[in-house]
């Protein structure tokens, strides 16, 4: 408790939080969020709707760029996780390699997506390339790991077999144990995209493409009623997605149930 | 799965799209080349990593940060039990109520950290405060949510032990559920916690406190050496917190 109270002391006063500055910031933030609230009128409801999404086309393909970026990112850095998930999986490879690989992995998770955007803008310029491969970066980093551990609860007598039928190392890999592993891959890709379809929304910021960078310049130049637009639509994106995504992780995970 | 070609096609359908992707994103072979040689060059820059000689203001950053993650999860923790209340099916019968909640939820946390970030600097200024607020309101969404899961599977028995010795509503709440889901809420606000200490160091990005900004201005005016510094102190932070997260997580568990 008391340890408790002197981490909460010292936050705050190194978060420079006292109470009369939340009191005072909080109408603010509320003002602020009050002033993004569009206009509807029951009385002329789509004048209102047209004026308040006044840009939707411009958004929808910033959008679509977005989920785009999401997409190849996901699919690309889920391809480098599947190649490095073998040999990091503890029942597979020597004990030295999953060493290697493992911490290579956490160490390319760990770093920010954003500031690995940050620099990947610097060295590929502006643009959406630069933020998909970050988001192809980090997803390697996390679905490495957890394909590998997919990889190590799969058995092992149909490694043995393709092994007694002298099959190499790769394609005891392809066929003893890929196909065990693949609907818990399919699965954690799936979870992995709608992820990578928020992260891929905010990279714009930094300039690395998608819906991103319109938002900075609304919430920069103070047009409130676009912010609230274009955070309708991002939501929107992303509630469409979950729901997708979350139908076909059913399938994918019903299609091996017993 | 009906026909035998709708696997194949669907793999066409999705290479398609991958291609179509990277022609759209300008992914030239030229540009590839181009961006991995500079890339190349950058970390070449960036050893050896150094503090360029202003370790103690990085580390005072560093612990903003710190202080930045552990203010907004405390803030969303205690914001988010009463909306678990109000969200979870045992304690609130009113359906459109509850509905209404859990979509006031899902919207919090629709919307990223970064967003927040950005909103909360311009309606209350830049700084470590703009950085709690921001952390805290995805976290109210996330964390009401598990909470009133969590309190929705909690047994119903001791609840209504607490009624039979003739207690009132809010008091069964407290002393026939809460004290079942608390160690299930302690970690999973402890899940929040690491979670927000990664996203506390990107923050300064847009200028809402912490480490980040220190990080992007490195970026902006090219020290790479410092550049691998932050990043380094940085994995050592987020490393140093889930260890020590894992071990108190563990600790509740035992306890329980």
């Amino acid at each position: 408790m008391v340890l408790l109270a002197l981490a909460i002391t010292v936050s705050a006063w190194l978060g420079e939080v006292s109470i009369s500055r939340l009191l005072r910031g909080l109408p603010l933030a509320g003002d602020y969020i009050a002033g993004t609230i569009p206009q509807l009128r029951s009385t002329h409801f789509f004048a209102d709707l047209a004026y308040w999404m006044w840009g939707f086309t411009d958004w929808a393909l910033l959008l679509a760029d977005t989920l785009l970026i999401a997409y190849v990112g996901t699919v690309l850095g889920g391809l480098a996780a599947l190649l490095l998930s073998f040999p990091a999986a503890a029942t597979l490879a020597p004990p030295w390699v999953v060493a290697v690989i493992r911490r290579f992995l956490e160490l390319i998770r760990t770093v920010p997506t954003l500031v690995l955007a940050l620099i990947l803008v610097y060295a590929f310029g502006l643009g959406a390339f630069a933020g998909m491969l970050a988001i192809a970066v980090h997803s390697a980093g996390a679905l490495g790991k957890l394909f590998a551990e997919e990889h190590e609860n799969a058995s092992l007598a149909p490694m043995e077999a393709v092994r007694a039928a002298g099959g190499s190392w790769p394609a005891q890999m392809r066929f003893g144990i890929f196909p065990q592993s693949l609907p818990g891959v399919l699965s954690y890709g799936l979870l992995r995209f709608e992820i990578n379809v928020r992260e891929a929304s905010v990279l714009g910021i930094v300039g690395a493409g998608g819906i991103g960078e319109e938002l900075y310049l609304a919430v920069r130049q103070f047009e409130y009623q676009d912010i609230s637009a274009i955070l309708v639509l991002i939501l929107a994106t992303v509630a469409v997605i979950d729901l997708l995504c979350g139908r076909l992780r059913h399938r994918v995970l019903g299609s091996v149930a017993p | 799965m009906k026909s035998p070609l709708a696997t194949p096609l669907l793999f066409a359908f999705l290479l398609l799209v991958l291609i179509g992707g990277l022609w759209r994103m300008d992914a030239s072979p030229d540009r590839i080349l181009n961006g991995l040689a500079k890339l190349g060059w950058l970390v070449a820059l960036m050893w050896p990593p150094s503090a360029g000689g202003v370790l103690p203001e990085l580390l005072v950053s560093l612990m903003e940060s710190l202080a930045m993650a552990f203010l907004g999860t405390l803030l969303a923790g205690v914001v988010a039990l009463p909306l678990a209340l109000l969200g979870a099916g045992n304690v609130i019968g009113n359906v459109l109520l509850r509905f209404s909640v859990r979509r006031f939820y899902d919207g919090l946390r629709g919307i990223d950290t970064l967003i927040w970030a950005l909103i909360f600097v311009s309606a209350v200024g830049m700084g470590p405060f703009a950085g709690i607020l921001a952390l805290a309101v995805p976290d109210i969404g996330i964390l009401s949510k598990l909470f009133s899961e969590a309190l929705e599977s909690a047994d119903r028995r001791q609840v209504e032990a607490v009624r039979a010795a003739g207690a009132n509503r809010v008091l069964a709440v407290r002393l026939g559920l809460i004290p079942q889901v608390a160690p299930v809420m302690l970690s999973q606000i402890l899940y929040t916690f690491e979670s927000n200490a990664r996203s506390s160091t990107v923050l300064g990005i847009v200028g809402a406190g912490g480490i980040g900004l220190a990080l992007a201005d490195r970026i902006r005016i090219n020290n790479w050496d410092e550049v691998a510094f932050i990043i380094l102190l940085i994995l050592v932070m987020v490393a140093a917190i889930d260890w020590m997260s894992r071990r108190l997580r563990l600790k509740i568990i035992r306890a329980s």
